[in-house]
């Protein structure tokens, strides 16, 4: 695979939401959106896409921004991921997503790509996606005369698949504020220290009650062993109303290892060990979550 | 393709360039601006070996358009050295012995200057952190994280 320099293509930079969103509705299939560009510029160098026009959001400063109010956080779509790494406010409100962050691709990449990207571009690994369906995370979708909500766990539909239509831009991630002793972890299994795809990926986020032993809510998503990330119902109902302790978060692990379905056809990782690790795993962040939460 | 008209602010100094669109940075640093030092390796944003400094923050120049790398500080490996006095970050790879063919040196000093302008006195794991974005096939790495923790170390010592 010989990667070349990139075709041709016409650049446009428009200055707000609604310019690229005029863009985009007239220039139809033929134009793609640029953000940090750490996917589609290497898939237009192999020639696996070949879009005449980029319209690139960089220059839309209000999609940049990472906030926070009483109630939510908002992660602008274009916020790198290595601004989200070192926002004190990500780290101190939203670790489980602060966790995905440290571990993904490389420092080069980091200071390039972009959450929104991340997201849209839908692969099944996608590192963000867990912790954000862990927090029950929403994308602000914006198109021409259009606004929706949609929750992240409904979108994706498959491998680089999702429910943006054409005509559309994601514009922030919008988090409800954890509430009080509210807290997660994401753990990515990779064959290497960087630089690599999840094998697995397990995000737990739980809520205590006020004596730190009880769990009073838990969502528990997986990455990379399904054809979209996913939630863990069952291994959720496990743990509310009980005591977090080993033979739960044992048992919880089990219930997540059944439901995951990965892909039978990965040269990285065969069906059986994906399974084995998800169980393993997910055990392992619900106690580190518990921790965490409860010190 | 049309060209635009940019203006790109390299290792102090400005440069007006007439590119097209679809020139990545590293080419036009290295095509049109004659500064080789920056390599092109896999051009795809995996191996490192292109990085260089964006507002201080280490970037994979093959996956930036250079349209797009206006109004921003870039550093490359040519704006390490003051003239013939190398940086200290150079002078510790030379003395560690973690130069072997070199192609990789460029990429490794940029991200060791950003790491330790954010973490001045790193552990070994925070230095292989650090470069866990650039690939070196020569010399198993081992001397290239010594360099870097002997170079914070002598800051530490001078401070």
């Amino acid at each position: 695979m010989f990667i070349r320099r990139l075709p041709k293509f016409e650049h446009h930079t428009p200055a707000t939401v609604a310019a690229a969103l005029d863009l985009l509705a007239r220039l139809g299939s033929q134009a793609r959106i640029l953000a940090g560009g750490t996917d589609i510029l290497p898939a237009m160098k192999r020639r696996e896409l070949t879009p005449g026009h980029l319209i690139s959001l960089k220059g839309i400063a209000g999609l940049k921004v990472i906030s926070v109010d009483d109630r939510e956080i908002r992660l602008g779509a274009l916020a790198t991921l290595g601004e989200m790494e070192r926002s004190q406010l990500v780290r101190q409100h939203l670790p489980v997503l602060w966790n995905a962050l440290q571990v993904m691709a490389s420092p080069q990449i980091r200071t390039l790509a972009t959450i929104g990207g991340n997201i849209c571009s839908a692969v099944p690994s996608a590192d963000t996606a867990p912790p954000l369906i862990a927090l029950q995370a929403s994308a602000k979708l914006l198109g021409t005369g259009s606004e929706r909500s949609v929750p992240l766990e409904d979108f994706f539909t498959g491998p680089k698949e999702s429910v943006l239509r054409a005509d559309e831009i994601l514009a922030e991630i919008v988090i409800t504020r954890p509430p009080a002793h509210s807290g997660g972890v994401y753990i990515k299994l990779m064959r290497r220290n960087a630089m690599e795809l999840a094998l697995v990926g397990v995000a737990v986020q739980l809520r205590l009650d006020a004596s730190l032993k009880f769990c009073e809510q838990a969502t528990i998503a997986l990455g990379a062993v399904a054809p979209t990330p996913i939630r863990a119902p069952e291994a959720e109902a496990m743990l509310v109303g009980r005591e977090i302790n080993e033979p739960l978060a044992v048992a919880a692990g089990k219930a997540a290892a059944k439901i995951c379905r990965p892909r039978s056809n990965s040269i990285r990782a065969s069906v059986e060990y994906r399974r084995s690790m998800v169980e393993i795993l997910t055990r392992r962040a619900i106690l580190e979550a518990f921790q965490s939460v409860s010190r | 393709m049309k060209q635009e008209e940019i203006t790109l602010k390299v290792n102090g100094i400005n440069y007006l360039v007439n590119v097209e669109p679809r020139r990545t940075l590293v080419e036009v640093l290295r095509e049109t601006l004659g500064l080789m030092g920056t390599k092109v390796s896999c051009n795809e944003g995996e191996c490192g070996a292109c990085t260089v400094l964006m507002d201080g923050r280490p970037a994979a120049s093959c996956l930036v358009l250079a349209i797009d790398a206006q109004q921003q500080e870039i550093v490359t490996i040519e704006g390490m050295s003051a003239g013939e006095k190398l940086h200290p970050i150079q002078e510790a790879f030379l003395k560690h012995g973690a130069i072997q063919c070199g192609f990789c040196t460029p990429g490794m000093v940029m991200s060791t200057k950003a790491l330790l302008d954010d973490n001045p006195h790193p552990t070994a794991l925070e230095v292989r952190q650090g470069i866990s974005g650039n690939l070196c096939r020569c010399t198993g790495y081992q001397q290239i994280v010594d360099s870097v923790l002997a170079v914070s170390q002598k800051a530490a010592g001078n401070s």
